[in-house]
């Protein structure tokens, strides 16, 4: 069949912010959607309230909304819009439930808009426990048994039919509070028993453990013809107990016979077509038992998920690229094959080569979250690897994350071989190298496999490592056959220096006389049974290279790995940015880079792309391959965050042409001292530091800043260990905790700006001019991350003076540091002084927002200023505005309101306790949402919308502050109540309200317990749900521990309901504005297109 | 019950390493236009001469390894690692490894699958099979994708390449090759449907090289099977009065094998529903007048992308066949057994992939609908051959 001719507009939601568990996964899968949308001639209407993804960029949809994904919102979209059809099934869970809120709340049916891709029915049937059950039971499959009980005894005897151990859920407890594995009678007693109790309806579900089974998924697509194929087999190394989003995962199965695994597919087949996926991806879940084969339906998804971004890198087959052309009626024969481009995309891909993602988890950032891996879902990015066997890929991605501590390695002693298998057998980011530091000590594979339950094939493939190892320790000297087989199973320079005692330069530079360098092999879904058009290249110790010649000058963009906190999406953004614009200018454009998440890692982004850890050695072999294929002009490593930027100096060293700031000014900008020479030429102003060895100078240097002082390692970035320290004894209580300090290992302690206004600015320098892409005022104050903090563009309370003093320090800053390219800098204005607290010679991740806020491709004029053009030439080609900046937008331009997202929800400490929520100067936050409207009030009511989906605009509002804030509470507090609002605090606060004219009723703090006729803690209001908004601002300073933990708890339970909060003074207010603005009910919306004509109309 | 596959190490298991330093003597492998890959032993020391090969399967080495249409060929997989699952004694196509010759890049050290019995390696040294594992295997699919399948060798024994090369160059070629006798029973025997199923209908199955599903498919739909050597005339399986006649799969040129084409034109003068799969398939092309030719490289995988030309469905379907059947794509067209069409198109290069008499009920697939390895895709088919069988009228005087 043909496109649908009867469709002329689709709808299509994203995933909104990226969050844990939903990732830039979905702004690779939503933009191939669009963009194949739009080639089918379709107008493409698209709602995403995350600015920083490419989807959104406005070329990619006709009409774009970075609005809240929430049906009030998506109603005034479809309104203003009507589109025939909405494609739900790419943007996640996000998206499916949008569109099952729209279908419920009748929207769809009153506008005529016709769900495509998915039926409700079938979200349903696959969402649904019991129905799902259900399905699996009429295909002839199984799911784990279960039983529900309501005694003791019950669960006894439903015990003994199911067998130990037995997973114990108590029914409609909070965030699965109860739950447990009972591995005997006694255990059962004890955790049925609690379980019964906690339980409201004294209900627990008992079911069977399938812990330890091995773990598989594929990933299906159904067309409207019923075709189904099965895109690609993933096993999980981590047996089941594992959140597959948290295991290290292969592609293909590895260790399944074709009898297993076309029982597999057969089940799989059965299911989507019983559960009635309309057309598109789906991806299923199976244990297998490891001695019987016994085969266990775990769940389905019925739309394109993490997976199918993860098996769409794998193999090659863009699902969801096809899944959105098979929404609109083709059938899977008439779509070709773009690897091949003469085959049809009605086939399934087979791999001559594996695939190895590994999960990069941030628990550093949540002191006190158990680092336990669960079913419940914590990794906040991912590596993929792709090589010629096991063993290479499986060390491509260990390298890959980037992370020390998690990797493998053969430095030091590997420790106790007892010690280490036993704690093997508990799951956390460490198993993998405990496993291989086990190996190392002398364990054998069927110890391990005891332990953990990892398949024994696994264990022995690292084992080959471990023997290989041991071989290059005992050779008198590196020959070439012991070097070449050692780089085949993927040992990095580093770990064969390591193993052989000498340096990872040395070993390199054996290795390139010894003339052993990697081949780049082509990913073609086909294993070479048909020639691959697209040029999607891995390294291997392998035969043959089939790195294409090319005939134009190259560029070189390395990509910023796996996601984390504090180098996402935003940063793959600048990379994508980079690409598109070098190609348009006529650059070969040659991407690297090994997070299978993104845009970036799209064959069709770059004219290459290598799939390739970010070091130094794998860098250096993909420049070495592509100058042997033609001129490479430039390296760009600018635009991808830390990761590239960290590899400019020796990449440098070693001969490679860096383009844009060079590696020197990046120097210059870390080295405070240099920097501090630059600031003080050009006569700028920095708070006071010092720079500390012991506590005693850490002291006299605080003495001499003056309390409140920043104080942070220096070795680290990004704001690890950062704190705001009061006080001498709190300075102390820093120092023992980080009691690394030493002559290696410095403190750094500033002076912290008390109610401070706090300055982001991203802006281009080519030598001569500056571009000023945008000046954010951060809503927050000073001392809060600026990655975690709100912030709006243009600034609402900077006067014209300022914006002029912030573009001419800019300037100096730029010029004194040598920037070629983009620069980010922060700024403080306190009493008057605009202070410069750092500034950073790259790409930030502010540059989408700012980006979107402006309407000008601000990472693409980088690359184009990078590549060697001027701000001029672009100014008068049109990429840059002819006349002004983003500094000085017209009075009346739009305010966008970026908001950072927290995933404090999906972290609980060893107790099953919420991590506390209060934000600081270490970054924390997964993703951003961006509100964009025509005043501050409302744009910051959808940037609220966006992050929770809910902002109230009546209810009962529960205010408690610190001293220090309760005189600026007072207005904001009064102005809630005349807006009807009902006001609750604690004594402290009402006090001051009650003074001021404000009634509010006093709630009892958590701490004070219930009162003696049962009046409810403040705490248990919120988790009865009688609070709507919480305004709670922390206490600052030592030895207030009872405040600060009511607190912790307020926070935590607002997290865990789900409440709106708000932590800070600054924050209140604009959260009355926004109420106000919600309450006059003057929140439309409009499309960034809208936005960018309205700017340059408002220019002109 | 087998966790402890583990401790089943192959014989190479202990010298660690990697593939090429891992699990024997060194072995070269020589292609017919002199190309030569070098790797190290694995499987059976030796030397061996065949077609050689590439399969893409990424399951199912054992039943490749089984299947008699792979007979006098060196088979290259293309998936890296082969062996992980070992050697169980369900999955077998047939009694033994008919392979020529193995060629993988990483030879699995351990099984491990609660079904294994033995390790792919002790496997193919017990029957005398030689291996060889090299690192450049996708190097040598692209060369036989670019270069078409050719003759060529492996060797642990002449570890000159020149003079091996000379050897390779004295090698019949796979064109002309005669071998369904080779791989045939030599008498006939049955094979009953399993307990509980009643036998409703009885099939005449000629082996070219049958693989044990297809009997397997067959019998649990209530077929009593009688399997026939590749010699079988047409009289000799018709005197057993079938209820349909089935031809297998084997290897070989179709155009060589005249015998079997006669034996298919005397079933189809006698009117009996007739099912064909692979070289069964080549050879009711031939019987209806059609030529046939050799594939470049062949279709030998189980990912391949079929469309039934009615239904337009398209099924994913496991393939192993060097050579097909030339008949027009577009419609229906004429033979001596009336009309006659194409029912399936391979998508990946439209090459036929299935034949079907208008008139008489009689058809085949050159691919393998039995799978094992492969996807079920087209199980089906072997439905359609009851229901042909089932549509004919009872016997007229019995």
């Amino acid at each position: 069949m043909p496109r649908r001719s009867d469709l002329s507009s689709v709808l299509v939601i994203g995933s909104g912010p990226i969050v844990i568990g939903q990732a830039a996964e979905f702004d690779y899968s939503g933009t191939q959607a669009c963009r194949v949308l739009k080639a089918e001639g379709l107008r493409v209407v698209l709602v995403n309230s995350n600015p920083a993804t490419i989807m959104t960029d406005p070329e990619i949809a006709d009409a774009t909304y970075v609005e809240p994904i929430t049906t009030e919102m998506i109603e005034k979209i479809i309104a203003k819009e009507r589109p025939d059809a909405l494609l739900p099934t790419l943007g996640g869970q996000t998206a499916l439930n949008a569109a099952v809120a729209l279908d419920e709340a009748g929207i769809l049916a009153k506008y005529g808009v016709e769900l495509i891709g998915a039926n409700i029915a079938a979200i349903q049937a696959g969402e649904d426990r019991e129905s799902f059950k259900q399905i699996v039971d009429r295909i002839g499959g199984e799911s784990a048994r279960s039983r529900i009980c309501h005694s003791l005894q019950e669960c006894l005897d439903a015990a003994g039919e199911l067998g130990y151990p037995v997973v114990v859920r108590p029914s409609f407890t909070m965030g699965g509070a109860g739950s447990g594995f009972a591995h005997d009678e006694a255990e059962l007693r004890r955790i049925a028993g609690q379980g019964l109790a906690l339980s409201p309806t004294t209900e627990v579900l008992l079911e069977e453990s399938i812990l330890g089974w091995k773990e598989y998924e594929l990933e299906l697509m159904r067309d409207a013809n019923d075709n189904v194929v099965v895109v690609c087999s993933i096993e999980n190394l981590d047996p089941m107990g594992v959140h597959t989003g948290d295991s290290i995962t292969v592609a293909p199965a590895m260790t399944l016979t074709d009898r297993e695994y076309q029982a597999l597919r057969d089940i799989g087949i059965a299911v989507i077509r019983e559960v009635g996926v309309d057309t598109g991806g789906c991806n299923i879940q199976f244990a297998v038992h490891p001695e019987t084969g016994r085969i266990i339906v775990i769940e389905m998804n019925p739309r394109v998920s993490r997976s199918s971004a993860l098996a769409s890198k794998a193999t090659g087959f863009p699902i969801a690229k096809i899944a959105a052309k098979l929404a609109v009626g083709y059938t899977l024969d008439e779509i070709p094959n773009d690897i091949t481009r003469e085959t049809p995309a009605s086939f399934e891909p087979t791999l001559d080569y594996v695939v190895v993602k590994a999960p990069r988890f941030a628990f550093e950032k949540f002191p006190g979250a158990d680092p336990t891996l669960t079913t419940t879902m914590k990794s906040v990015g991912e590596a993929m690897a792709i090589g010629r066997s096991f063993p290479e890929a499986l060390q491509k991605a260990m390298r890959s994350l980037e992370k020390s501590g998690v990797g493998l390695t053969w430095a030091g002693e590997p420790g106790d071989k007892d010690e280490l298998v036993r704690a093997a057998a508990t799951p956390t980011e460490h198993r993998l190298r405990q496993v291989q530091q086990a190996l190392r000590a002398g364990a054998t594979v069927q110890e391990l496999h005891d332990s953990t339950k990892i398949d024994p094939w696994f264990l022995d493939q690292m084992l080959r490592l471990e023997e290989t190892a041991r071989e290059l320790a005992a050779a008198p000297a590196l020959d070439a056959g012991l070097l070449r087989g050692a780089k085949q199973l993927g040992f990095s320079d580093l770990q064969i220096g390591e193993i052989t005692g000498k340096s990872e330069d040395v070993v390199r530079e054996l290795r390139h006389a010894l003339g052993i360098h990697p081949v780049y092999l082509t990913v073609d879904t086909c294993a070479a049974e048909f020639e691959a058009q697209t040029p999607y290249l891995y390294s291997s110790y392998d035969e043959e290279t089939e790195v294409p010649a090319g005939d134009r000058p190259k560029i070189i963009i390395l990509g910023s790995g796996p996601n984390r906190i504090g180098q996402g999406v935003e940063f793959d953004y600048s990379c994508v940015h980079a690409s598109f614009a070098l190609s348009e200018a006529g650059y070969e454009t040659v991407m690297v880079n090994c997070n299978p998440e993104t845009v970036s890692t799209d064959y069709d982004t770059s004219d290459r792309l290598y799939f390739e850890p970010l070091t130094l050695e794998d860098v250096l072999e993909v420049v070495r391959a592509e100058q042997l294929t033609g001129p490479v002009a430039g390296v760009i490593v600018q635009l991808g965050g830390q990761t590239p930027l960290g590899l400019a100096r020796r990449l440098k060293e070693a001969g490679v042409p860096i383009i844009g700031t060079s590696p020197e000014a990046i120097d210059l900008a870390e080295d405070r001292g240099e920097f501090g020479k630059v600031l003080a030429e050009a006569g700028l102003p920095a708070p006071k530091y010092g720079t500390a060895y012991s506590f005693e100078e850490a002291k006299a240097a605080a003495d001499e800043i003056g309390y409140p002082v920043m104080v942070r390692p220096s070795y680290v970035l990004g704001g690890r260990g950062m704190e705001i320290v009061y006080s001498e004894e709190m300075l102390a209580d820093y120092i023992e905790r980080n009691a690394e300090v030493s002559p290696e290992h410095p403190v750094l302690i500033d002076r912290f700006l008390d109610d401070a206004i706090e300055i982001d600015v991203d802006a281009l320098y080519d030598g001569t001019d500056l571009y000023l892409g945008g000046v954010m005022e951060h809503i927050e104050e000073a001392g809060i991350h600026s990655g975690d903090s709100a912030c709006t563009l243009p600034s609402i309370t900077l006067g014209k003076e300022d914006i002029e003093r912030i573009r001419r320090s800019t300037e100096a800053i730029a010029r004194g540091t040598g920037v070629r390219g983009l620069i980010n800098v922060q700024y403080a204005l306190a009493a008057g002084v605009l202070n410069v607290l750092e500034a950073n010679p790259r790409a930030s991740r502010t540059v989408p927002f700012v980006s979107k806020a402006t309407a000008v491709p601000l990472a693409k004029a980088a690359a184009r200023v990078m590549a060697g053009a001027t701000i001029a030439e672009l100014r008068a080609e049109g990429m840059l505005p002819a006349e002004g900046d983003g500094g000085d937008l017209p009075a009346d331009a739009p305010v966008s309101v970026k908001e950072a997202v927290l995933p404090f929800n999906r972290f609980i400490d060893k107790d099953g306790d919420g991590v506390d929520t209060v934000l600081g100067p270490e970054m924390r936050s997964t993703g951003e949402v961006m509100g964009l409207d025509t005043e501050f009030g409302a744009a910051f009511a959808k940037s609220q919308l966006a992050v929770s989906g809910f902002w109230p605009v009546r209810g009962r509002v529960f205010v408690s502050v610190a001293n220090r804030d309760k005189r600026s509470m007072i207005f904001p507090v009064k102005r809630l109540a005349d807006l009807g609002f009902q006001i609750l605090a604690t004594e402290g606060t009402a006090v001051v309200l009650r003074r001021n004219g404000v009634h509010a009723e006093v709630v009892r703090k958590q701490s004070e317990g219930p009162g003696p006729d049962g009046e409810r803690t403040v705490v248990q209001l919120i988790h009865d749900g009688e609070v709507d908004l919480i305004v709670n601002t922390p206490f600052g300073g030592a030895g207030q521990s009872g405040p600060r933990l009511d607190g912790y708890e307020i926070r935590t339970a607002a997290v865990l309901r789900g409440v709106p909060s708000v932590t800070t003074v600054q924050g209140l207010a604009a959260a009355v504005q926004a109420i106000e603005a919600r309450v006059r009910g003057d929140v439309g919306v409009r499309s960034l297109q809208e936005h960018a004509q309205a700017l340059t109309a408002s220019r002109a | 019950m087998n966790t402890a596959a583990s401790a089943q190490a192959g014989p190479g298991a202990a010298e660690g390493g990697n593939v090429s330093e891992a699990t024997g003597g060194p072995a070269i492998l020589v292609l017919e236009d002199g190309r030569v890959f070098r790797g190290r032993s694995f499987g059976a020391p030796g030397e061996t001469f065949g077609e050689i090969v590439f399969n893409t399967g990424m399951t199912g080495y054992q039943e490749t390894l089984t299947d008699p249409s792979y007979h006098r060929q060196i088979v290259v997989m293309t998936a890296p690692h082969v062996g992980n699952t070992g050697i169980n004694d369900d999955d077998p196509e047939s009694g033994r490894i008919w392979v020529a010759g193995y060629v993988v890049r990483e030879p699995a050290r351990i099984s491990s699958n609660w079904r294994a019995e033995r390790t792919l390696d002790e496997e193919l040294r017990r029957q005398g099979v030689v291996g060889i594992a090299l690192t450049g295997t996708r190097a040598l699919t692209r060369h036989l994708r670019d270069k078409g399948a050719m003759r060529a060798a492996v060797s642990t024994v002449e570890t000159d390449p020149e003079r091996l090369l000379a050897r390779v160059l004295e090698q019949p070629p796979m064109a002309g090759a005669d071998l369904a006798g080779e791989v045939s029973t030599d008498t006939p025997y049955e094979v009953l449907p399993p307990e509980g199923t009643e036998a409703r209908f009885h099939v005449a199955a000629v082996d070219l090289g049958i693989k044990a599903m297809t009997s397997r498919r067959l019998s649990e739909r209530g077929c009593r099977v009688t399997v026939l050597p590749s010699d079988a005339t047409a009289e000799d399986i018709l005197a057993l009065d079938p209820d349909g006649v089935f031809f297998s799969n084997g290897p070989g040129d179709p155009a060589a094998a005249d015998v079997p084409v006669a034996a298919v034109r005397g079933v189809l003068d006698a009117g009996k529903p007739l099912f064909g799969i692979c070289f069964g398939n080549q050879l009711l092309g031939r019987a209806l007048g059609l030529g046939t030719y050799k594939l470049p490289f062949g279709h030998r995988g189980v990912n391949q992308p079929v469309i039934d030309t009615r239904s337009r469905k398209v099924a994913i379907t496991s393939q192993n066949h060097g050579f097909a059947v030339d008949a027009p794509l577009d419609g229906p067209f004429d033979t001596p057994y009336g009309r006659a069409e194409v029912s399936h198109i391979g998508l990946n290069d439209q090459v036929v992939e299935g034949l079907r008499l208008l008139d008489r009920p009689v058809f085949s697939v050159q691919f393998h609908p039995e799978a094992a390895a492969g996807p079920h895709d087209a199980a089906e088919l072997f439905d359609e051959f009851i229901d042909l069988m089932s549509a004919q009228p009872a016997p007229a005087a019995e």
